[in-house]
């Protein structure tokens, strides 16, 4: 990027003229501001964990300006508009996989607590226990593997299906870097017990302020690169992302309104009470998996299954039809966590019924990624990519049918609160979100790298099936221990009185927990096999047991 | 417009767009898709009608069948207590002693005071009151306190050290933290204890001079053959059974550290019904008096 011949104004070196740069200027000015605020907020926290968010905050920004004055000096913030940016891709691929393993083997290790309390009990490092490490394990899964893989996908695919660079210059770093300092500033708060409380939104309030920042940016950059497309179209992936970006962007606002309790401390107090609060975090809830986990998942669906396939997606028409019903129907679906609560009956009703009615929009995901493959279906033996893409698909279908049996208010009344919940999640976090990562991740790394393909064919089945039997292991133990869970709570005797207490239902479930933990383990074994795979290809590497020429189709 | 191609596989025709090599082809909609669409919808607006459904300026639409689930959950509620009522007026009008004579009131009494215990009880005493160190077993024949079906009944209702007014109340002294006692004493009044319940590793010497030392502090409570008193809630000293553990170390802390647990009352938490029936399963646990 160093060679400055090209057009515009756009290709200024360093801070020369930072008015013509308009994207360092605003991310030096947020920098040195943040560096600011973070200082004082050192200075005057009342209390550790505000300390130590404000350090590492004030480090990462100490750490920005200098590498954008190291970077401006070498003259490497040029911008050739002739190119695509892949550097942040790059750096994209690599976080996504080291946050994929490292929240996935948070996963085991919770799921082990839960199998064997009193052998990964730490009495004296109580932040190493059960309570701390699982927000640390969903926020890794779903913010920190999910955010960069969403982020990384989507730049791509809007730079190609544009055919254009992205817009904002330096605006896309800033995303990448700003996103991963949300990530990390979250997790060390988990660890020192700041939280907002609310699950899956347990950042604090400076977390989640920095938060917005960044996710504007996001959306001017992807915005941006959408205005200055060369295609007379905008692809239907590109759709999705930004329902996703522009819905999360709504999401976060709403249900993390909250008034601080003074500027230096950790501590916040929601906008909301009561069932209000209740409903508002549900709304969140469910929006983040229908937009976070499954519009912007969608969006790397409908890039990656026809690419890999090398086959025209099915139907324009299904894919129109399915993106707004899914958009309009997902916001009503929220109340469904909240059958049998204080919640109105009536608010109940609408959730359960949008919830039904969901269930089409969803799957017509799941038709045209599937059918995509008519023509192709030979190449699922040939290609364990494709494979892993088209499981996703499968696994995604599943997941959006059990859910609206589950929202299903007499369902409901059995799983409600038991272990099928975290099955279900699970089948789709690992199943879909999961597996259409990992074929994302398996394009994007030789593309990105310019590697003819990637090093291990083999490794990617291994993979495959790793990853499989794992899911199964786990979603099958999480079905049986919550069923009998939810029939063991509501069983009476012929005298009328429960025929358990809980803490016999507790007891009852542990060698399914055993199971999961198994299941989670080899989930966990199967990325750091990709993570492997990826590294090796990344590296240029060709597994010599499997020659080039021999090679199937990259 | 592009030009819109046919796809040589499926024969069907595409847009005429193409993003990075990706194609889309111009399928309907599967019909059997739109249909079931359709009718999740359908059957979406007929609960509606029936159910309580949409918000309205003053209150909400109640539906048809006019449902509460409050409603439904206080019936639920009042038909269980209903079905129960005749075996717990039964109960109550049956005199403790005589419960077990009665096969199925007996039953019934048992399994309404077993779900009782299992949600409050069990996190001390262990499910099936086995106990741990520091909460009494209740699964054996020996009792700190009366276990007399009307002890254990004054026990449930006002606890043990529990601020209530008539909680039952001992205090064993903390011999080394109050320093009433020093190291030696301590050590030698250790080894004969351990020669009460004949513990062995006792060593005989410190053992009698420990026994003028238990004749000088121990006796008021313990007794002077260390048998105890349940009056008072002193342990026995010669069975096997200690609250704290029967190890030399455990022995020792105790007369060092006097440690005394919390048993909270229960009269205001549970009806008379409930305790009574608590009180049946209790006593029929291991060895009731």
């Amino acid at each position: 990027m160093t060679n400055a011949t090209t057009s515009a104004p756009l290709q200024l070196k360093g801070f020369g003229k930072p008015g013509s740069r308009p994207d360092i200027l605003v991310v030096s000015v947020i920098c040195v501001l943040g560096l600011l605020w973070a200082i004082s907020a050192a200075a005057f926290s009342h209390d550790l964990g505000m300390s130590v968010l404000a350090y590492i905050f004030a480090g990462a920004f100490a750490l920005g300006i200098f590498a954008i004055s190291f970077a401006g000096s070498k003259g490497l913030l040029a911008n050739d508009d002739s190119k695509y940016m892949d550097g942040v891709l790059k750096a994209g691929v690599i976080a996504s996989t080291f946050w994929g393993v490292v929240g996935m083997l948070v996963g085991v290790i919770i799921a082990s607590q839960l199998a064997f309390p009193e052998f990964l009990y730490f009495k004296e490092l109580g932040f190493l226990n059960f309570g701390r490490l699982r927000p640390i394990h969903t926020s890794g899964v779903i913010f920190a593997f999910g955010g960069n893989v969403l982020i990384s996908t989507s730049f791509y695919v809007v730079q190609r299906t544009c055919r254009t660079r992205m817009f904002g210059g330096l605006l896309p770093w800033f995303v990448f870097w700003g996103y991963n300092l949300v990530i990390v500033t979250a997790a060390t708060g988990y660890l020192f017990g700041v939280t907002g409380g609310q699950e899956y939104a347990e950042p604090n309030w400076v977390v989640d302020l920095w938060l917005t920042i960044v996710w504007v940016a996001y959306l001017v950059v992807f915005l941006g690169t959408l205005w200055k497309r060369k295609e007379p179209h905008i692809y239907v992936a590109n759709w999705f992302y930004l329902a996703f970006i522009i819905t999360i962007a709504i999401l976060h606002l709403v249900n993390n309104a909250a008034v601080p309790a003074s500027p230096w401390s950790s501590k916040a107090y929601s906008a909301f009470a009561g069932v209000q609060n209740a409903m508002t975090q549900w709304w969140y809830g469910h929006n983040a998996v229908g937009f976070f986990l499954t519009a912007g998942f969608l969006g790397i669906m409908y890039y990656f299954v026809p690419k890999r396939a090398e086959r025209p997606v099915y139907s324009y028409q299904l894919s129109i039809i399915h993106f707004w019903a899914l958009i309009f129907t997902y916001m009503w679906a929220g109340p469904h966590h909240l059958h049998y609560t204080a919640l109105p009956q009536w608010v109940q009703t609408l959730g359960m019924t949008f919830s039904i009615i969901l269930w089409m929009p969803s799957w017509g995901g799941m038709i045209n990624g599937l059918m995509t493959l008519s023509g192709a279906w030979d190449k699922l033996r040939t290609d364990p990519v494709l494979r892993m893409l088209v499981a996703s698909v499968a696994f995604y279908g599943m997941s959006t049918f059990e859910g609206p049996a589950m929202s299903i208010r007499a369902v409901n009344a059995l799983s409600h609160y038991t272990d099928w919940t975290v099955g279900h999640v699970h089948s789709g976090a690992l199943g879909w979100v999961g597996m259409v990562s990992f074929g994302a991740l398996y394009c994007m790394t030789p593309w990105l790298w310019r590697r003819e393909r990637l090093y291990s064919m083999k490794l990617v089945e291994t993979h495959f099936w790793l990853a499989t039997i794992g899911i199964l292991f786990y979603i099958t133990a999480m079905w049986v221990s919550g069923i009998m869970q939810g029939l063991m709570w509501r069983a009476y005797n012929e005298y009328g009185f429960l025929q358990y207490s809980f803490v016999e239902t507790v007891k009852a479930m542990k060698p399914y927990y055993i199971i999961r933990a198994l299941g989670g383990l080899l989930f966990t074994a199967g990325a750091a096999v990709m993570a492997y795979n990826l590294w090796r290809t990344a590296k240029g590497d060709i597994s010599v047991k499997e020659p080039l020429a021999k090679a199937q189709v990259a | 417009m592009a030009k819109r191609e046919v796809d040589e596989i499926s024969g069907v025709e595409d847009t005429g767009h193409e993003w990075d090599g990706i194609k889309e082809l111009d399928n309907p909609l599967p019909r059997w898709w739109l249909y079931v669409m359709y009718a999740c919808i359908v059957w979406a607006i007929g609960y509606w009608i029936v159910m309580p459904a949409w918000p309205t300026l003053n209150g909400y639409t109640k539906g048809v069948f006019a449902y509460s689930e409050r409603a439904k959950t206080d019936a639920d509620v009042a038909n269980g207590q209903a079905a129960r009522a005749p075996m717990f007026k039964k109960l109550m009008a049956t005199p403790i002693e005589q419960v077990n004579a009665n096969a199925d009131l007996r039953n019934f009494a048992i399994e309404a005071g077993r779900a009782t215990f299992n949600d409050n009880c069990s996190t001390c005493h262990g499910a099936g009151g086995q106990g741990a160190a520091g909460y009494p077993s209740l699964a054996d024949n020996v009792w700190l306190w009366d276990g007399s079906f009307a002890g254990i009944e004054q026990t449930i209702n006002y606890g043990i050290r529990s601020g209530h007014d008539q909680a039952r109340l001992s205090q064993m002294p903390s011999y080394g933290k109050d320093a009433l006692l020093n190291a030696e004493q301590i050590n030698d009044l250790t080894d004969y204890v351990m020669t009460l319940s004949k513990m062995p590793g006792a060593d005989a010497g410190k053992a009698a001079r420990g026994a003028q030392l238990f004749a000088e502090n121990c006796v008021s409570c313990h007794g002077a053959s260390g048998t105890g008193d349940p009056l008072q809630g002193a342990p026995n000293l010669t069975d096997k059974e200690y609250l704290y553990g029967n190890s030399r170390e455990a022995i020792h802390g105790q007369i060092y550290n006097g440690n005394g647990g919390v048993m909270p009352t229960w009269e205001a938490k549970l009806s008379p019904e409930t305790v009574k029936s608590l009180v049946v399963y209790v006593h029929s646990l291991g060895g009731g008096k």
